[in-house]
């Protein structure tokens, strides 16, 4: 495969652009900052969480395609889950791009594996990683 | 693919043959990612052309010795060298006799010994070090932590939305306790040069020393600090076809004679006693242990590499790339360029985003394609905030791009708009 179909595949491009999951939560439960500063990515991400259940979760910032693309499947897999489910999907994920492990999402959420591509790309891993390595950051600190 | 058929475009109007320079690097006949290699970062870091590497080669190989230690042939050849070299560099940037070369590790480096030696002795709280947002961060950051130590606080020559200065009012910035100036000669991000005769006038007229940081533009461009007056001028070997971790303070003796060393150690002193130690004169005393031999042999070769070719035709071969990417960006209508719109006053440095495209994603593609570019905010983050901007697409030039690494670079960014406007 090209870098056109592993880095910049429609999907990619569509998460990208997609505004469903961007903007501040008003009052948000939990809220972190990352930043990648040699590529100048530079994200926050906002939960809201009820009853040890993410609701909703979003991001802001500034970052380039892989980077919000990977922010943007991040709100989409972890909404209306518990920490321990999420966990588990951010370390299926992290595995996929840092380690040999084949991914075996969910199907609700198999859009994820279209990220895959990126490990080819060293210098991209760690922004498609960024919101990742940030929520479970917060995850962690919630335990 | 690289035009066989480029005569014209080649052979420009500073008659520079850059087909026959081309040759010297080796680096330029390589691949990259499976494609011809164009290498537009050169502000980051130039080639090296093959005499360069031949003559640290050279040292290693014929005789390799610490420079004035050895009373046996080969040292004395390599101090010998040495030393005629800090002539040879005294000469190519037109260093008056009052004036001392010291070899340092880089521009960093240079901006560091004079912070640390004549800034901490010599600016105290309220006092004003007056530079500005254009800065490279080495020239910025030292001088706002000296700020911090000290109690004085940073000023800025007022810059205008395009990154050049306004220098309408500059004397009236001196109404405040100005102690220092320091100021960069061309911008990393923009390619601006500014008028730095008025800066350094104005300056002295009451009475401020002048930090000239002349990373960018020694490579480019013929340096005379005699008749620019500065106090200080700082630039790095490895920008101007010489090796990493080398590179040069030019500073005025009367001022470098106040200040306290950056480094103590072998190869500094005359005499050392038990409790005191004497200090051999400049510009030694600056340049505490084994220096950097190869380097400075690198950086030799690298001086009359450049001179060989001649600076002039360097710098106007450079306005003519300058020019026509400037021409060819006009085609792109979502492409935003950065810097001043006067080409006579920049440099060929050409920095830019695509539309909504972020530069880490131009970059990327530009690498599929062989092409070396810069992206994100190139150590100048101030400059940035100017712009209002998180970064920019850099393409640097040096005297051995020539207009098909040009042409070669808008086909990239045609594959950019291609695969984001599908
Ligand atoms: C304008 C300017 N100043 C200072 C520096 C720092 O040079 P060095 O990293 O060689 O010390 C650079 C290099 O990037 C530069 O472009």
């Amino acid at each position: 495969m090209n870098y056109e179909e592993d880095l910049y595949k429609e999907i990619i491009l569509e998460n990208y652009r997609s505004k469903k999951n961007k903007g501040a939560i008003e009052g948000a439960s939990f809220h972190a900052e990352g930043a990648n500063p040699s590529c100048g990515d530079d994200l926050e991400l906002f939960l809201s969480v009820n009853n040890g259940v993410i609701e909703r979760i979003t991001y802001d910032g500034i970052g380039c395609s892989i980077c919000c693309a990977g922010a943007n499947l991040l709100c989409e897999a972890l909404t209306g889950r518990s920490f321990e489910e999420a966990l588990g999907i951010v370390a299926q994920f992290k595995g996929m791009l840092l380690e040999e492990q084949e991914p075996d999402f969910d199907d609700a959420i198999s859009d994820l594996e279209a990220m895959q591509g990126v490990k080819k790309y060293p210098v991209r891993i760690k922004c498609a990683l960024l919101a990742w390595n940030t929520v479970e950051g917060i995850l962690n600190d919630a335990k | 693919m690289r035009s066989s058929v480029s005569v014209d475009k080649t052979l420009t109007r500073s008659g520079l043959d850059i087909a026959k320079i081309r040759e010297d690097f080796p680096n330029l006949g390589r691949s990259m990612r499976g494609k011809s290699f164009v290498y537009l970062d050169n502000g980051a870091t130039s080639l090296k052309p093959r005499q360069v590497i031949e003559s640290e080669v050279r040292y290693y190989e014929e005789y390799c010795a610490n420079i004035h230690r050895g009373v046996y042939e080969f040292s004395e050849i390599a101090t010998e060298e040495y030393d005629s070299i800090r002539a040879k560099v005294a000469h190519f940037i037109g260093a008056p006799a009052d004036g001392h070369v010291i070899f340092t590790r880089g521009t960093t480096e240079s901006v560091n010994v004079v912070m640390n030696g004549w800034g901490r002795k010599n600016i105290g709280a309220g006092d004003v070090i007056l530079i500005s947002e254009i800065e490279h961060h080495a020239n910025y950051v030292t001088w706002q932590q000296l700020a911090q130590e000290k109690g004085a606080r940073l000023e800025f020559i007022p810059a205008l939305p395009d990154g050049s200065f306004d220098l309408n009012n500059l004397d009236a910035l001196f109404d405040m306790p100005v102690k220092f100036v320091a100021v960069t000669a061309m911008s990393n991000v923009t390619g601006y040069k500014p008028d730095l005769k008025t800066i350094i006038d104005t300056a002295h007229r009451h009475g401020v020393p002048v930090l000239v940081d002349a990373a960018q533009y020694a490579s480019h461009h013929t340096v005379n600090v005699a008749e620019l007056d500065c106090d200080f001028l700082c630039f790095s070997g490895h920008k101007m076809c010489g090796p990493t971790g080398i590179g040069v303070l030019y500073g005025r003796e009367s001022l470098l004679e106040e200040m306290d060393p950056f480094m103590y150690g072998g190869d500094m002193v005359v005499r050392v006693k038990r409790d005191t130690s004497s200090f051999k004169p400049l510009p030694e005393r600056f340049e505490a242990g084994t220096p950097n031999i190869a380097g400075v042999m690198g950086l030799g070769a690298a001086v009359d590499y450049l001179q060989g070719i001649g600076m002039e035709a360097i710098a106007e071969h450079e306005q003519h790339l300058i020019e026509y990417t400037l021409m060819r960006a006009a085609e792109f209508p979502d492409l935003i360029s950065y810097g001043p719109a006067d080409h006579s006053s920049r440099g060929a440095i050409f920095s830019f985003n695509l539309g909504d495209v972020h530069s880490h994603d131009v970059g990327s593609i530009l690498d599929q394609e062989g092409i070396a570019v810069r992206t994100g905010f190139h150590c100048a983050q101030p400059i940035m905030r100017l712009f209002g901007i998180p970064g920019t697409v850099r393409a640097s030039m040096y005297l051995y791009n020539d207009i098909d690494d040009i042409d070669m670079l808008f086909t990239g960014l045609d594959k950019v708009r291609g695969i984001f406007n599908r």
